[in-house]
């Protein structure tokens, strides 16, 4: 069956991001205001036009009812309003989300938005501790068991099934941080080596500290509508051409694979929604929780060959000026990393992209760009398709 | 071993499972009808919704899937372990279970490894725990 529903019938039509790192003077509501202020700045919109609301969760200000507490907090009176829990894939499902809503007729104008103060508004003992209970209560968690040590066994089967290798694990935090360095806003802006990567402090072998996400205080938001109103906006529409989610598991014990996700199905339902294919797409946004996660994204969504994307990035094919840039931000290894809000920012940046406003970081092809976000340990996915012409 | 790591939590999926690893067996949930077997418990089989689950005992015996090596602990009470192996094992029967490898030359370990389950004093319970067979001279 070809889903071709939400195909170029909404737009992104704004975006913004909070102060990010560590910005102990703003609650984690207050940095989403922020971003959602400025996404709305960038449309001429007015708050009172937006009549729809997606969040996700807090784990700093943890709300029973994040969705409508952000609404009261904004003063919004939505008739549509939701909280998304599907981990970090809950930004790019928002955007399915919002997309059926508005076309089902139940909003025009949706915000999206999510963050937290990560970084100040716990301590980092609390931090990990918080991160621990992401593994299964009864069968994980009595082991020791962090979130960091799930994914070292992932990358761990991918080096042994593909001779994946730890300097092109490490290449791949350095290819992202070279990013950040050029991103006004990112978290972390000073240069890395392969070699610092590698010396780095060990936190769950094979994965070194500067293999893992920033932890941040940071909000991000974008703005939804209906393609007939993004081109009265004043700012430049980015279309939805496709996307796709699939959840397989949420503990790791319980996957069926270490090296197979749920990532090729989404990548196939959003190519198949947009009408196109890996060999259309001019970069991509992937969800970087640790540094072998996009790499293992980028070959369930065809980018490359399986086991293919350790050479691909080692040849510096994914940089700004190569192939097929990969998070030209700086992704969650090096822009920004704050609870839901991980994936949000590449989503932001895709849309930046596209509208070909980043400067010094602006790739040169830009009329497609696939985004990838997924939630839990490679558990929940959402592959989106975004360009900046109807087509 | 610290009295302070986490003690099983039972309830009414998880009963039989932890009142068999108080007594060194470790169990796995059948499924009476399509012969599912699995190792998180549950109400019902996960592949065909069948409520008719029966337990067996699980030989013990299975090899390494993946593993890490833990530098820093998510919870307090590790903290003076580190560092120290979690892995994914391959039981003999097919389920995927989370462990700790423990004993001898358990920072050696590698994926492939064949391993054997031993069981930790957790409180008044005990948590099943993997180590290594090399010894043992399995093929």
């Amino acid at each position: 069956m070809t889903d071709t529903t939400l195909r170029n019938r909404v737009a992104i039509v704004g975006v913004g991001e909070s102060e990010i790192g560590k910005v102990p003077h703003m609650t984690g509501l207050g940095l989403n205001a922020q971003a959602a202020k400025r996404a709305l700045d960038e449309t001429g919109l007015k708050p009172s036009d937006i009549d729809g609301l997606l969040t996700a969760y807090s784990m700093t200000e943890p709300y029973f009812m994040l969705g409508s507490v952000m609404c009261e907090y904004l003063g919004l009176k939505p008739t549509f309003n939701a909280s998304m829990v599907v981990g970090g894939a809950s930004p790019a499902v928002m955007l399915k989300h919002a997309a059926e809503a508005i076309v089902s007729g139940q909003a025009e104008v949706i915000l999206c938005c999510a963050g937290e103060n990560r970084a100040t508004g716990q301590t980092r003992d609390q931090a990990v501790a918080a991160l621990a209970a992401v593994g299964h209560p009864y069968y994980e968690q009595p082991y020791g068991a962090s979130i960091p040590s799930f994914y070292a066994m992932i990358t761990r089967r991918h080096m042994h099934e593909y001779g994946t290798t730890r300097e092109q694990l490490a290449q791949m935090a350095v290819t992202t941080r070279d990013h950040a360095v050029r991103h006004p806003n990112a978290h972390m802006t000073k240069p890395i080596t392969v070699e610092e990567v590698i010396n780095s402090k060990p936190i769950a072998e094979p994965l070194n500290i500067l293999d893992c996400c920033l932890i941040s205080d940071a909000g991000g938001a974008y703005i939804v509508t209906t393609a007939e109103r993004a081109k009265d906006l004043k700012s430049d529409p980015v279309y939805l051409h496709g996307i796709g989610e699939y959840h397989t598991h949420e503990h790791l014990m319980c996957a069926d694979s270490l090296t197979e996700f749920g990532a090729l199905e989404t990548g196939r339902r959003a190519y198949t929604m947009a009408g196109l294919g890996p060999e259309d797409m001019d970069f991509a946004e992937l969800y970087d929780c640790f540094s072998v996660v996009p790499m293992i994204e980028m070959e369930e969504l065809g980018l490359c060959e399986r086991g293919g994307a350790g050479a691909m990035v080692e040849a510096g094919d994914t940089r700004i000026d190569g192939r097929l840039p990969v998070n030209t931000h700086g992704g969650m290894l090096s822009h920004a990393h704050a609870g839901a809000a991980g994936g949000l920012f590449g989503i932001i940046e895709a849309v930046r992209q596209l509208r070909g406003q980043e400067g010094e970081r602006q790739v040169a092809n830009h009329d497609v760009a696939l985004v990838h976000n997924e939630g839990g340990i490679l558990s929940s996915h959402c592959t989106m398709i975004l360009g900046r012409e109807e087509r | 071993m610290t009295g302070q790591r986490p003690e099983p939590f039972v309830n009414a999926d998880s009963e039989v499972y932890w009142a068999a690893t108080k007594e060194s067996r470790l169990v796995l949930q059948e499924c009476a009808d399509c012969g599912h077997v699995d190792l998180m418990p549950r109400h019902v089989c996960p592949k065909c919704w069948s409520a008719n689950r029966t337990w067996t005992d699980a030989v013990g015996t299975g090899t390494v899937h993946s593993f890490s090596i833990v530098h820093r602990a998510p919870l307090p009470a590790f903290r003076e372990d580190c560092p120290y192996v979690v892995a994914l094992i391959d039981l003999a029967e097919g389920p995927r279970i989370m462990t700790n490898i423990v004993g001898d030359g358990a920072l050696e370990v590698v994926i492939g490894d064949r391993v054997e389950v031993c069981f930790e004093d957790r409180g008044e319970a005990k948590v099943p725990q993997f180590r290594l067979a090399r010894a043992g001279g399995g093929s």
